[in-house]
């Protein structure tokens, strides 16, 4: 059993927690996820890990309310325990080496890009991050954000906060100002992810995303978590979940991520009508 | 006077029909009276070839003959002194090829049914033994485990009756590995998997779940952290995929994938949270026990076609006799010598596959006849969902993260064959992560070879 001992409600949809697990923390980067199981009867869902503190030997998780595991992790407070928490799984962001890097996030995809972007501050490099969300209500770790960059740049689908647009404007606007990247990170909905790659192709700039298909086990036996990169077949928890975004098949990827999308539907609503019923 | 039946007694099984709708275990097993009727066919014969054909070598007529005497606990006894899994065993061993294979009775006539046997004995100790278990002296030494699968568990049995103290690391949330996740319910009942397991924890062994070993602990660190010598049962659970068109349509699994779902995550189940596709028509591309497995667990998930898509004939299936006659009689359709040319879809949901017909050719130096296409037999068999059972591979985790860790090209693990010995010192490994996908009796033999070798290195240090 992993004890919960921090919890904060970013937005009304995104909640952070900070989990009990030593051993994991002991080893996690950047880059990297967990599996948890909230209880006995509960699936296994994969989630990027958020931050970390080694020396408390906790791992914070950072997650979107968006079915019904997460609304019942979400329900969970301080001093409780989740089942199950596997880890750290998948292969580490690469970040050594690079000078100037834009980091891109979109909605939670924002909380997975922040350890990339802290890391990268850490080592030195020059780091403009563009975060993206639908209003300002869903903004998270701003702060956060501001200490880890040299630049922040914010966007809002309708202009209620930071600027007005989509993060590929704000970017594309960088890129147009002579701003020369090594490399541009980008973490959030396979969408935006899509349409940041094919941006930076036509500028020719390395871009690294973070995929997050659907997973069981998360360490390479089921393959349930497949991606075509590159015309090759490759496993997300295993060879990833960091790609080169200019060689995945977003459609695909985008086709194999709604398999479920029904089942999910129906498994939320019976949830919820068993929360009103109490 | 020995019973001279010709023939094995027959086991009770549920109706195919009803069955085929559930998952409740099929075969139903021996009463007491039966037990003590099939026991009578041993002759117990002096050289016992029977044991020989057992990898863990249980003393077959010793046990047989606490049987027929009426002793069950002590028969129990018996086979716990050299299996560690006999509820399991009894179930799933393909005993034809191995024990039964060389009974003298079979010579003439049927053999004595000593897995029903075996599996009877453990049945009946798990139901009426109320004797707590024996917890060995303890002898100071530390020994991990990777993997707890039949060759991890059996290892670690095997080291704990010795008085090692072991700890058994295993990356899922439960220990079992493909017993808790491969093997469907209705072959291996999972309460008796975990009563199995709890024995060997009442025995002092510590199995601690959730640890991706490679990951979250390397093999070094094991060491670091005062483990003598480590045994690797890590597996083969790398699935092959086929590299046809279209693998990558929502409703192909790998039969991983779709075992996990079923019988880890109990995806047949009213009430949990992970999902499963729930298909009209299916087709499962393999002939080996996954296969089967694969189609017999679909057909009760509901589907009113199940396909076996088998490239050579049925002659030729790796899987055993028995399972092929269950899915049979459950309603299973067979296409072999039939092989998927493409899978075809739209919108992103599988709607069929191309076929073609093969046939045999001539026998190749290893002696299987390799099958041929024949030109311009394609045909489209309607689905909407596809399994790919055609093998597994070993996970390439630990061996990427362990220095000095020799594998050959086909990423398995080389080790000594009598001990068990990897190229680096102190580190065992044996099952399917040495030998590549193959029985769970094999790879409880495998542990136990390993568990003797490393009890002899380490108190030779």
């Amino acid at each position: 059993m992993y004890k919960i001992v921090k919890k904060r409600v970013l937005n009304p949809t995104v909640v952070l927690m900070d989990i009990v697990a030593p051993a994991i923390a002991k080893k996690a980067e950047p880059g990297q996820f967990i599996i948890l199981r909230v209880d006995e009867e509960g699936e296994r869902i994969p989630l990027t890990i958020a931050d970390f503190n080694r020396e408390n030997g906790t791992v914070t998780i950072i997650f979107q309310i968006v079915g019904k595991t997460t609304q019942a992790l979400s329900e969970l407070e301080e001093g409780q325990f989740i089942c199950d928490f596997v880890g750290p799984l998948g292969v580490a962001s690469h970040v050594e080496g690079l000078k100037k890097v834009a980091v891109i996030g979109g909605g939670v995809g924002s909380a997975i890009a922040y350890p990339v972007a802290k890391k990268l501050h850490n080592l030195g490099a020059k780091v403009d991050v563009i975060v993206g969300f639908r209003n300002k209500d869903l903004l998270i770790l701003e702060e956060e954000f501001k200490a880890a960059s040299d630049r922040l740049f914010i966007m809002t689908d309708d202009g209620s906060y930071g600027e007005k647009g989509l993060v590929t404007a704000a970017l594309e606007k960088l890129i147009k100002e002579g701003n020369e990247y090594d490399e541009v990170i980008a973490i959030g909905p396979l969408v935006m992810m899509k349409f940041v790659a094919q941006l930076t192709k036509q500028y020719g700039i390395k871009t690294v995303v973070s995929m997050n298909p659907i997973m069981i086990d998360g360490t390479g036996m089921c393959g349930g978590c497949r991606l075509t990169v590159g015309g090759k077949v490759k496993f997300a928890c295993v060879d990833g979940p960091d790609f080169d975004g200019h060689e995945v098949d977003f459609d695909e990827a985008i086709s194999r991520s709604s398999m479920y999308k029904d089942f999910e539907k129906h498994a939320l609503e019976h949830h919820c009508n068993l929360m009103e019923v109490k | 006077m020995a019973n001279m039946s010709p023939k094995k007694l027959e086991m009770p099984v549920q109706d195919p029909t009803v069955r085929n709708g559930n998952f409740e275990e099929v075969a139903l097993g021996y009463t007491l009276e039966m037990a003590q009727e099939e026991a009578s066919r041993c002759l117990n014969c002096k050289n016992s070839p029977c044991v020989s054909g057992c990898p863990v070598n249980v003393n077959i007529p010793g046990f047989i003959t606490e049987i027929q005497k009426g002793d069950f606990e002590k028969a129990y006894e018996v086979i716990h002194e050299s299996s560690s899994l006999p509820a399991v065993c009894g179930r799933v061993c393909p005993q034809e090829t191995q024990c039964e294979a060389k009974c003298v009775r079979g010579i003439k006539t049927e053999s004595v049914g000593i897995g029903r046997l075996e599996r009877f004995v453990a049945d009946y100790h798990m139901t009426n033994s109320k004797e707590e278990v024996k917890v060995p002296e303890a002898n100071g030494h530390k020994v991990a485990i990777v993997g707890a699968g039949p060759a991890g568990l059996t290892c670690a049995g095997d080291l704990a009756k010795k008085g090692y103290k072991v700890t058994v690391f295993e990356a899922l949330h439960l220990a079992g590995g493909v017993l808790v996740y491969g093997i469907p319910e209705f072959r291996l009942p999972k309460a008796i998997v975990q009563k199995e397991i709890d024995t060997l924890k009442a025995m002092g062994v510590e199995v601690l779940t959730n640890m991706v070993i490679g990951k979250v602990i390397s093999i070094d660190e094991l060491f670091e952290d005062g483990f003598e010598a480590i045994f690797v049962g890590s597996g083969a659970g790398l699935p092959n995929f086929m590299n046809i068109p279209g693998e990558n349509l929502k409703g192909v699994y790998s039969a991983n994938e779709f075992l996990t779902r079923v019988n880890l995550m109990k995806a047949y189940k009213e009430g949990s949270d992970t999902p499963i596709h729930n298909s009209k028509s299916v087709a499962v591309f393999g002939g080996g026990n996954v296969a089967m497995d694969a189609a017999r667990c679909a057909k009760r998930l509901g589907a009113e076609n199940v396909y076996i898509v088998y490239r050579r004939g049925e002659e030729e299936m790796p899987a055993r006799r028995e399972e092929v006659e269950h899915a049979k009689e459950e309603g299973i359709i067979f296409k072999n010598l039939t092989n998927p040319v493409q899978i075809l879809g739209e919108a992103g949901w599988v709607t069929g596959v191309e076929c073609v017909e093969m046939e045999l050719g001539e026998p190749d130096e290893s002696g299987r006849r390799s099958p041929i296409v024949k030109e311009g037999s394609n045909f489209v068999l309607d689905i909407d969902c596809a399994i790919m059972a055609i093998g597994t591979s070993p996970n390439p985790l630990i061996i990427s993260t362990t220095k000095g860790l020799e594998t050959n090209r086909r990423g398995c693990i080389i080790t000594e064959e009598e001990t068990g010995l990897t190229t680096r010192e102190g580190v065992y490994a044996g099952g399917d992560a040495v030998t590549g996908a193959a029985t769970v009796i094999l790879a409880m033999g495998a542990g136990k070879k390993a568990a003797a070798a490393m009890d002899e290195y380490i108190q030779s240090k």
